[in-house]
């Protein structure tokens, strides 16, 4: 009755390829917004900053990065966590290296480093496609995390092999180190997510995006109207490592504070951020939210429900989980390909036309 | 018809000849497409028809002969760059971006006009967004002149067979190219669904002047819509010029009723 | 020189056997490629699962135990276990009615889907069976035993002083056995015909009468015999525990250099690897950190790839526009 668009017409073709194209989609969006802005900051404790929220802003950021690679271009990779861990070695050096250098740039230039890396991979892409290219990215995964391993300048000859991250500010508010607050952490990594979100939107909109999806859906005919298939993937997996090497650098920086590569950016990290943007919705930004959010909270909710109320051994409940994740992604790959958000996308249709069934 | 024998050669291709290992699949063929001509290329199944489009939009090279363009001669180039040179196509089996809207498939179509960078992209300001929407306002008018307002924002991949063949031929007019190549625009098609699709490529050969070379079998819509025919058979050309003197020759006819070749 | 180094002899056959093994995994990828298209990721886990099993049958564990001791059965063992063939012969069965499980849940409802979906579905799967495994009997590390004969083999120490570990010998005899048999099987029988069919076209094979859930199930009973070999082969020689599943890993750059669909690929790429792993590691790898067993394969591969992307003997992708 209320959500629809009669009486809200489009009377440029800016506000019809705008984001939020119902005017109670746009105030619910950034009504959540303030909230999470405003009110949140004052409630948030480092529970919930540690194991929930952190954790959701920096994988909505990585599924986002992966999103862009399969999602809009088409190229399944399975290289994630070897692209996190370039992007956190990058921080820690510029941390220790540039003591005085912004927490926000330190996180930028990780990006871009983790981008010439993820450039340098992705050129295998030129020659393979599908799962050949998904157990090639298999090669940076190991040898990414082999590299952090065994160069010792990458973690400053630390005897432990071990990277810790230093006290680092944002603005003279520190976001980094033993001694950080929680709502500082928290609005910091809420503000990058906003803005790669917006990035995302924005490069999906344009022509890159579309050369991408182009890529995706038939790269025969995208070649014929013009699309250069070398400069759509490579930028892809730069984009795409760009993020990913965000998300590292601030999984290591801002939410471990340490790290060591076997464990940290193992090969269950690619898989976990590739089930995120299935599970959410390929190709979709809402999507890779969802995933992420999914993926963070199901352990949770599994600890709390299945350990702390049944009283089930923790051991049997990672059983549980593990299978339990395994099957969504199959149900997902047969039930509904667009995710979650497919769902989502349905239910605002339907609340469209409510209460009329169609 | 007659001025139009006027006008410069768009394009020439000379003594081609194209083989997959041991098949030959074109062999030595020459032939020419005026400016502002609709150029129809026919032929059995197996002709050598598809490999030929596929050789002008730079997807085969063949081993022998030269393709000329805009008067000039073109070397080896990958097909995003011939797109850049002005030519489109559509294929026989429907090659749409399936998960795009029809907004999106022909938006695509503008993708050689579009130059904004990627920091002005990452910012939706400038550039980026300026030219988002002028183009936009190009891909309306091929919207309205195709007549496929009503389909816009649905993927392509759920329209019925006639429209996606209307959506492909709507991605490659946003190109705006000068020469545009359609391989069997009417496969598949009922009566009704020929007529619309001829309409629409008269008009766009009369209204934009664009060149149209295409690929048919319908031999009725291709005396219909044609200027000029090249014939082709096991590869070889069998027969050039106007859709009349066409079917007087003996060598088609043969090669359509299928006389054995001895 | 190096050839005058009589190390390199040695790390010569260790890779070469190592290889085998390593192209054993590979054959359970690409005899399920072949018939059904399907880059199959738990092929690694499967053979875990096997392996797992086949322990739970030798030792008479009770399966789902720890489950049950929820529900007040404390019991872990029914008994002292079957012996060695007959735990073999009951894993079999298992594997058996995996593959029907696996072709009804996940493989008839995506027939037709693109390839990277099936692959994608597989990692899933990969997942169900890990849980499914350690849920069964356990994540503990097990001991495999079928009485394989183990240590260094005397006749070869003796006559040139390489130390050679008869478990490898074994196993590389068990494994050239089964690849011969099942190229046999794949060319000389009427079902290796009918697998051969379906593999070039589906519908051309349906319209034949070859019903392709059969097919299927025919295929991955088949790999899961083969996993079933490649578990008791690994496990027996390193235990069996998670770590198990990660020889895939080891088989996916194999199955790059040989081609997905070729048999003497597989084998081939396996001796490439395991050798070449083998030696990189011992010539380069002190100089630059060791360990590079993890990534040689992979960067061997890959730069492979980039010079032939259909692997050594991978059918010519012709792209028809």
């Amino acid at each position: 009755m209320f959500y629809r668009e009669a009486g809200d017409f489009k009377t440029s073709y800016q506000s019809d390829q705008a984001t939020f194209t119902l005017r109670l989609d746009k105030i619910l969006f950034w009504g959540l917004m303030a909230i999470a802005t405003f009110i949140v900051p004052f409630f948030v404790t480092e529970y919930w900053e540690k194991s929930v929220f952190l954790p959701f802003f920096i994988y909505s950021i990585a599924a986002l990065g992966l999103n862009i690679l399969t999602g809009y271009c088409g190229q399944v990779s399975l290289g994630t966590g070897g692209f996190m861990a370039v992007g956190a070695y990058a921080s820690f050096k510029l941390m220790t290296g540039i003591p005085n250098l912004d927490m926000f740039l330190v996180i930028m230039i990780a990006g871009l480093v983790t981008a010439l890396v993820g450039v340098l991979f992705g050129l295998p892409s030129l020659r393979i496609k599908g799962f050949y290219l998904a157990v090639a990215t298999l090669a940076s995964q190991f040898f990414l995390v082999w590299l952090f391993n065994k160069w010792e300048w990458s973690y400053n000859y630390s005897p432990t092999g071990q990277i810790n991250a230093p006290t680092r500010d944002f603005l003279g508010i520190d976001v980094t180190g033993p001694s950080t607050a929680p709502w500082a952490t928290y609005l910091f990594c809420l503000g990058l997510l906003f803005i790669f979100a917006w990035i995302t939107r924005n490069l999906v909109r344009g022509h890159i995006g579309r050369s991408w999806m182009a890529i995706r859906d038939m790269d025969i005919a995208a070649e014929i109207i013009g699309v250069n298939p070398l400069i759509a993937k490579l930028s892809a997996f730069a984009v795409s490592s760009f993020f990913i090497g965000v998300a590292g650098a601030l999984y290591f920086s801002v939410w471990l504070g340490a790290a060591e590569p076997t464990e940290a950016f193992a090969i269950d990290k690619s898989f976990d951020v590739l089930f995120m943007i299935i599970i959410g919705g390929l190709g979709s930004i809402l999507g890779s939210m969802i995933g992420a959010a999914f993926i963070i909270l199901l352990p949770i909710f599994f600890k709390n429900v299945l350990v702390g109320y049944c009283g089930i051994p923790t051991d049997i409940a990672e059983f549980t989980q593990i299978i339990f994740i395994g099957a969504l992604i199959i149900f997902f790959l047969i039930k509904e390909p667009h995710g979650i958000v497919a769902y989502w996308r349905t239910l605002k249709e339907k609340l469209r036309l409510w209460p009329f069934p169609y | 018809m007659e001025e139009k024998k006027q006008n410069n050669r768009i394009m020439e291709v000379k003594d081609i000849t194209l083989r997959f290992g041991g098949v030959t699949a074109i062999e030595g063929v020459s032939f020419d497409i005026l400016e502002g001509e609709v150029r129809a290329i026919i032929g059995p199944n197996g002709a050598g028809k598809s490999s030929m489009l596929n050789v002008i939009n730079g997807f085969y090279h063949p081993q022998q002969g030269e393709v000329w363009f805009n008067g000039q001669k073109r070397g080896a180039m990958k097909p995003y760059q011939i797109a850049y040179q002005g030519i489109a196509r559509t294929f026989q089996n429907i090659a749409l971006f399936k998960g795009m809207s029809t907004l999106d498939n022909i938006m695509t179509g503008r993708f050689t006009h579009m130059k904004s960078g990627m920091i002005s992209q990452v910012f939706w300001k400038g550039k980026a967004e300026k030219e988002e929407y002028e183009n936009r306002e190009a891909v309306e008018k091929v919207i309205d002149f195709l007549e496929i307002q009503t389909i816009r924002k649905t993927e392509v991949g759920k329209l019925p067979y006639g429209l996606q063949k209307r959506v492909e031929l709507g991605r490659a007019l946003a190109a705006e190219p000068k020469l545009l190549l359609l391989d069997e625009p009417m496969a598949g098609m009922n009566v009704e669904e020929k007529e619309d699709m001829s309409r629409f490529i008269l008009d766009v050969n009369e209204e934009f002047g664009t060149t149209v070379a295409l690929i048919e079998h319908d031999m009725g819509v291709v005396m219909d819509i044609a200027d000029r025919v090249v014939v082709m058979d096991y590869g070889k050309n069998i027969g050039d010029g106007t859709p009349k003197e066409i079917v007087s020759n003996q060598k088609v006819v043969d090669a359509y009723l299928g006389v054995s070749h001895d | 020189m190096f050839f005058l180094d009589p190390f390199f002899y040695e790390i010569l056959i260790s890779g070469l056997l190592a290889g085998v093994m390593y192209a054993l995994v590979a054959l359970g990828f690409v005899l399920i490629f072949k018939a059904s298209g399907i880059f199959n990721f738990a092929q690694g886990v499967l053979a875990l699962f096997a392996a797992l099993t086949l322990v739970g049958f030798q030792t008479g564990q009770i399966p789902f135990a720890h489950l049950l001791s929820l529900f007040g059965l404390h019991a872990t063992h029914w008994g002292a276990g079957f012996p060695t063939i007959v735990a073999l012969l009951f894993s079999l069965g298992v594997m058996v009615l995996l593959a029907w499980l696996i072709v009804q849940i996940v493989l008839k409802p995506l027939v037709n889907q693109e390839g990277i979906i099936l692959f994608m579905a597989t990692i899933g799967l990969a997942y169900v069976l890990e849980g499914v495994g350690d849920l069964m009997w356990g994540a503990n590390v097990k001991e495999l035993n079928i009485g394989l004969p183990e240590g260094p083999s005397e006749i070869i120490l003796d006559a040139t002083d390489m130390f050679i570990d008869k478990l490898e010998i074994s196993a590389a005899i068990v494994a050239i056995v089964l690849v011969v048999s099942l190229t046999l099987f794949s060319q000389y029988t009427k079902m290796g015909r009918a697998l051969r069919a379906v593999a070039d076209d589906h519908q051309a094979a349906l319209s034949v009468g070859i019903s392709l859930e059969t097919i299927w199930w025919i295929v991955w009973s088949v790999s899961g015999l083969v996993a079933l070999v490649a578990g008791v082969m690994w496990g027996a020689k390193s235990g069996v525990q998670f770590s198990l599943s990660l020889i895939a890993l080891k088989a996916l750059p194999v199955l790059m250099l040989g081609g997905f669909t070729s048999i003497p690929g597989a084998i081939v790429g396996g001796l490439i690897i395991g050798v070449g792993e083998k030696l990189f590691e011992f010539y380069i790898g002190p100089l630059i950190g060791g360990a590079t067993e993890n990534w040689f394969a992979y960067m061997l591969a890959l730069l492979f790839l980039l010079f032939r992307p259909q692997g050594l003997f991978g059918e010519k992708i012709i792209e028809r526009v």
